[in-house]
């Protein structure tokens, strides 16, 4: 078993953040992902970013991810890369059983941040397990990674961020977006997304839900229909969508399985999509040496989470002893970031989670 | 109703214009109806006409005596919208972002759509910007009749054949 100084699990915006931040105390960092290549999410995200500056706003996630990813360039006899190594286990004195191809081998880590993230929700449907019913997010990584059209007509079920912005980039690839079907009587995301599938000709239908996908082999139609003040479909209301692909957009649960596999107390938080670790204001779990950040611990934009990855490797550095230039400052203006970025409504939800778990906002 | 469907009214889309004597000059036309956090269109301005402020969440703010049209922030907006709109003679001039490939040529006829995705009339493409600093949310000029000033909002995409 190998000792590391530091292991961050996770190379997404959160996890190159904490690694970065690690690095440049003077920190050894062994860096982790289950993927080819290190970048998360951001590695099909082609838009533009909100938030300020401090974030990289007005870049594209993917250009993000070259400049996260050249920041660790220069460090790079202090920063082991693994990819496609997935962590299959943690153990409560911080080792990791971790497998990479057909190798399986452990690490220990005097530190460890967690910054694993969150997986796609699935919604319950008749015929939801037919080939062709997609979870939006693969359909990105297929578009935008691979650059395989996942389908020609799609019918998008969700109307957050995540659901407006694929439908958007859909239509980049040249598939037809037939409708948007939202079981909430307002859109979820931000409005500015909202309008630019609009009046491009897509029809965003609050209040409905997909009832059952149609077809033998693979999806052929959709059937959708109105949601009551229960959220309940109306019988009657049914119509007939052709379609060969839905897409599902309904949201995301944080990945805390590992988290809790070594003790680490977590807290049921609706607003987060399931369990999520308790943290104290360093961003620690409640095992020492333990920190988290990103999406696993509260769904947000990829802004706050790399605002989180940097509180998050600052003080893991510090606890290992390092001498941050700036630290007290530092943490105090990322803190600030993360309050202007939940400020407003569509922080609503972020602010309301938080408070349950007794951090300030 | 935007909030349900993603279409301002036309009263929201109003109070976001200028008078349309002052669009004998290009203006920016910001239309970012909801608070979101997000401010480039503030920082990418060389003019200081647009203001967010303290709070990165507020809306934001033209002053139209600064605001030139040059349209830098038309594409450094990540939320793309922001339009540019001047009224010159029987026509107004449009600047909006695009993202779609092929682009179209200049001296092209294109379909122009409302902002419930409906074609209300055509236009003519006059210039197209797509270089680096567009870095790849083009630029497109659009020549259209006076008349849709306030409906006209982008164009109808097409992927070639």
């Amino acid at each position: 078993m190998q000792n590391k100084e530091a292991i961050v699990i996770g190379g997404g915006p959160a996890g190159l953040t904490a690694a970065f931040e690690l690095l440049q105390a003077g920190a050894s960092v062994c860096l982790i992902d289950r993927n080819e290549r290190l970048g998360g999410q951001l590695t099909k995200q082609t838009h533009m970013f909100f938030g300020s500056e401090k974030q990289y706003a007005s870049h594209r996630g993917i250009d993000i991810l070259e400049i996260l990813t050249n920041a660790l360039g220069k460090y790079g006899n202090k920063l082991e890369i693994l990819t496609q190594t997935t962590v299959v286990g943690m153990y409560r004195d911080k080792v990791l059983a971790c497998v990479k191809g057909d190798k399986f081998f452990k690490l220990k880590g005097e530190k460890i941040v967690f910054a694993t993230g969150a997986s796609e929700k699935a919604l319950p449907f008749e015929n939801n397990d037919l080939p062709g019913v997609y979870a939006a997010g693969a359909v990105q990584t297929l578009m935008n990674e691979y650059g395989i059209k996942p389908g020609e007509k799609v019918l998008m079920v969700g109307s957050g961020n995540i659901g407006l912005i694929v439908s958007y980039q859909l239509m980049q690839a040249g598939v037809e977006v037939v409708g948007l079907v939202e079981a909430a009587d307002r859109i979820g995301g931000y409005l500015v997304h909202a309008s630019k599938i609009k009046r491009l000709g897509v029809d965003i239908l609050t209040k409905t839900s997909v009832k059952r996908a149609i077809g033998k082999e693979s999806v052929e139609a959709a059937e959708i229909w109105d949601l009551d003040e229960q959220w309940q479909g109306i019988e009657g209301t049914e119509r007939t969508l052709e379609v060969d692909t839905i897409c599902v957009a309904v949201g995301l649960a944080p990945l805390t399985e590992l988290l809790q596999q070594m003790g680490v107390k977590v807290q049921y938080v609706r607003e987060f999509g399931g369990n999520v670790p308790v943290l104290d204001e360093n961003y620690q779990t409640s095992v020492e040496g333990v920190y988290a950040c990103g999406d696993l611990v509260n769904i947000e934009e990829a802004s706050s989470a790399m605002v989180e990855g940097r509180i998050a490797g600052i003080n893991a550095a510090r606890s290992l002893g390092y001498d941050v230039e700036n630290a007290d400052f530092r943490i105090k203006a990322l803190h600030h970031e993360l309050k202007d970025l939940r400020g407003g409504p569509p922080g609503d939800k972020v602010r309301k989670g938080l408070k349950k778990l007794g951090v300030a906002t | 109703m935007i909030e349900k469907d993603g279409v301002p009214s036309l009263n929201q889309v109003k109070a976001e214009f200028p008078t349309l004597e002052t669009l004998e000059k290009p203006k920016a036309i910001i239309e970012c109806y909801k608070r979101i956090p997000c401010n480039p269109c503030e920082t990418s301005c060389p003019f200081d006409a647009i203001t967010v402020g303290e709070d990165i969440n507020d809306r934001p703010r033209i002053d139209f005596d600064k605001c030139t049209g040059c349209g830098i922030c038309v594409y450094n907006c990540p939320g793309l919208a922001i339009t540019v709109s001047q009224i010159k003679g029987e026509e107004v001039h449009l600047k909006i972002p695009y993202e779609f490939t092929p682009l179209p040529e200049k001296g092209k006829r294109v379909n122009v759509m409302n902002r419930s995705g409906e074609v209300i009339t055509q236009g003519t493409v006059t210039k197209v910007q797509a270089g680096k600093k567009q870095n790849k949310t083009a630029l497109i000029h659009l020549s259209i009749p006076k008349e849709y000033v306030y409906e006209a909002i982008t164009i109808e995409v097409s992927h070639g054949s």
